[in-house]
């Protein structure tokens, strides 16, 4: 087995969260976890269709970044996306409603599990194919920077965030993307979700270079790599991107190292990750960690984190309620939204 | 009235239209300081900035894909392709995002852009700049696929384009460039989705787009000399087709000649007759006939280039022995 990578040692001091922002945070996790294993469940009761990607063990990242955001910031995603939109704000009960391919639904059913889309809340997909969101969200930067310099807009500081896997590190588009937001100074996180695997290709086997964060130096970019497992690291280094983005200082790219607790896709047997992997990763389970974390720092006690497993548990019961619910879409709306203004 | 040539009709266009609308702006590869391969965004640059008319990185997928991520959160991007044959490096960021993605996120977002550029076979560019795209894009869903023909219309339907709210793909040609025409001194936008009747006419319908258009017309000259009267369509908009005018024209002279640059298979011709039959069978005398352009990669020699693609002559024969054969 190929080495683990050494984790980077956090700056415990460096955090100061209050207890309000840390229950926010721990909400979140809660909410990504339950809903994906809700996911689990009703995909197997053949309630869901198609490729369902859960996001279990990598809540750390998607709570840590998106929480660091404003709602007016964008949001830009892979296929494994639901826990990004629901960080986002996409209500669950939306969520759901689409995974069960209901008109209710956040994308009104045309899209499914792979295309999770929101105006509303700026989350702009929910992309199936490797690397065709990060240009995606590099046009989203692109805007806020137009907005603010050709047309003189002080309020347009949105920042983009943009997700994809260590798989996707490989492809054309993230590299393309990184020189063009270096070069135009564009406001934009590059959040690489490095969970070792691509499917069923190890990442080492993949790339000549594993530490993806070093590939930012080349295009004059500073890149950091993180504990994707410990939500307090990457919220501190999304912060601080966040805030050179908001500053027009430029993107960033992050390398979050973390782990799928599941297969890559409920439809995958996940037969090539050893046991002892599995299980060295799933002692790191960033949600048991912060809750230690919250625990030591007297931020929240048993009982008030009991109390938000409890209500997250049942705002998904009732998201499923809401899904099954939900009417389809008619069948007289087949062509609706092909084009705009029709 | 004042005569113009076609490149500086689409510079007109979009000049008037960063004018009007500052959500509008250009990219592509030298679209900026050097003023575009063909002169289209000449001077705009100096004109409205580095940032509205934004020489990109050679990188079509990823540009392309940011015009997208642009267009979704409000601004309407107009990419010029130095050669519209480079954006199949585009193909992903144009078929799923700029087509799909409205449908795919049930109507969320609006995807509002203009891929313009030029296209079509001439001056012995050889196959990969000598390509025949719209047939590729045709089947593309959420995209609309217009070719321009003469300084006039090229200034009215880009103007419509970038208007338009939905992806528009603008194929203009590399022949056509320096037509000059006499254009209104007066604002105008040509409707996208309306085909032209270039020459009203009763015995055949000859249907046509981009610069075989300008072929049809030189075939029409000895057709009238032999006393044969057909009515010529520009189609314009390759997608959707405008039956409504192709329709009606079908059911005045009951044959119909397709000219088009395209390549044979799967082409924009092949749509068209398998529409026509789907929709006015009964209307025909003649089965329809198309002069398409070989399937072939566009070969360098002079010679083979001009077999290659549909001549005047071929089209005045074809449309003879179409009449002859009334009924
Ligand atoms: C263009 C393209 N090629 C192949 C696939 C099939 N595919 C889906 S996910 C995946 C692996 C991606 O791995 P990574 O980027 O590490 O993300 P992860 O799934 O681990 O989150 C592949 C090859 C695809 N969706 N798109
Ligand atoms: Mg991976």
């Amino acid at each position: 087995m190929v080495q683990e990578r050494t984790f980077p040692k956090f700056q415990a001091p460096a955090a100061k969260i209050s207890a309000d922002q840390g229950l926010v945070l721990y909400e979140d996790m809660i909410l990504g976890r339950y809903f994906e294993d809700k996911c689990a469940e009703m995909y197997y009761r053949g309630k869901m269709f198609g490729f369902v990607h859960l996001y279990n063990g990598q809540e750390a990242v998607s709570s840590g970044v998106i929480k660091s955001l404003r709602s007016d910031d964008y949001v830009c995603s892979t296929y494994r996306d639901h826990v990004h939109a629901l960080s986002a704000g996409v209500p669950a009960k939306q969520v759901m409603a689409e995974l069960f391919g209901k008109e209710t639904g956040c994308s009104r059913g045309r899209g499914g599990s792979m295309h999770l889309f929101s105006s509303e809340h700026n989350m702009l997909g929910g992309f199936a194919f490797i690397g065709e969101g990060i240009p995606v969200a590099l046009g989203a930067a692109f805007q806020s920077r137009y907005r603010r310099d050709a047309l003189g807009d002080p309020n347009a500081d949105q920042v983009t965030a943009s997700f994809f896997g260590d798989g996707t590190t490989n492809n054309g588009q993230f590299f393309e993307c990184l020189n063009m937001a270096a070069l135009w100074k564009l406001p934009i996180l590059f959040v690489v979700e490095n969970n070792k695997w691509a499917i069923g290709m190890a990442h080492e086997r993949a790339t000549s270079q594993p530490e993806i964060y070093k590939k930012a130096a080349v295009f004059g970019m500073p890149g950091f790599e993180v504990d994707g497992m410990d939500v307090m690291a990457v919220r501190t280094v999304a912060q601080e991107a966040v805030a050179r983005a908001r500053a027009g200082e430029g993107p960033t790219l992050i390398e979050c190292l973390t782990y799928r607790f599941r297969g890559h896709s409920l439809a995958d047997p996940d037969e090539l990750r050893s046991k002892a992997e599995k299980e060295a990763w799933l002692a790191r389970d960033p949600i048991k960690r912060f809750e230690a974390y919250l625990l030591e720092h007297k931020l929240a006690d048993q009982a008030t984190m009991k109390a938000v497993r409890d209500r997250i548990q049942s705002s998904i019961d009732e998201a499923l309620t809401f899904a099954e619910e939900s009417p389809e879409p008619s069948p007289d709306d087949l062509y609706k939204y092909i084009f705009a203004d029709e | 009235m004042a005569e113009t040539l076609l490149f500086n009709a689409l510079r007109e266009a979009i000049d008037e239209e960063m004018g009007r609308d500052d959500t509008v702006f250009v990219l592509g590869e030298d679209v900026g300081a050097y003023g575009g391969s063909y002169k289209v965004t000449k001077d705009l640059y100096e004109k409205y900035g580095e940032l509205r008319v934004l020489d990109t990185p050679i990188a079509e997928n990823s540009f392309t894909g940011m015009a997208v991520g642009a267009a979704m959160t409000g601004l309407r991007p107009i990419i010029e392709g130095m050669n519209m044959g480079f954006l199949l490096l585009a193909f992903n960021q144009i078929a799923n995002n700029a087509g799909m993605l409205r449908y795919t996120s049930g109507g969320n977002f609006k995807i509002p852009m203009v891929i313009r550029g030029p296209g079509g076979v001439g001056r012995q560019l050889g196959a990969e700049h000598s390509q025949r795209l719209e047939a590729y894009f045709q089947a593309v869903p959420g995209l609309k696929i217009v070719a321009c023909s003469t300084p006039y219309n090229a200034k009215g339907l880009l103007k419509a384009a970038i208007r338009d709210n939905n992806p528009v793909l603008f194929f203009e040609h590399v022949l056509l460039y320096n037509l000059k025409e006499d254009l209104p001194n007066h604002e105008y936008v040509v409707p996208l989705d309306k085909a032209e009747i270039v020459r009203p006419g009763k015995d055949v319908t000859i249907l046509t787009y981009s610069r075989m258009r300008h072929h049809v017309t030189q075939a029409v000259k000895g057709l009238e000399k032999k006393g044969i009267d057909p009515e010529v369509i520009d189609l314009i908009s390759l997608k959707p087709l405008d039956f409504d005018t192709i329709g009606a024209s079908i059911q005045k002279t009951h044959r119909v000649i397709i000219v088009e640059e395209c390549m044979r298979t799967g082409g924009i011709g092949a749509e068209i007759i398998a529409s026509i039959n789907d929709r006015y069978f009964d209307e025909l005398d003649a089965p329809v006939v198309r002069l398409s352009s070989q399937d072939i990669p566009t070969p360098y020699n002079g010679k083979l280039e001009t077999l290659t693609i549909v001549q005047p002559k071929q089209i005045e024969t074809a449309v003879e022995n179409m009449v002859a054969l009334k009924v």
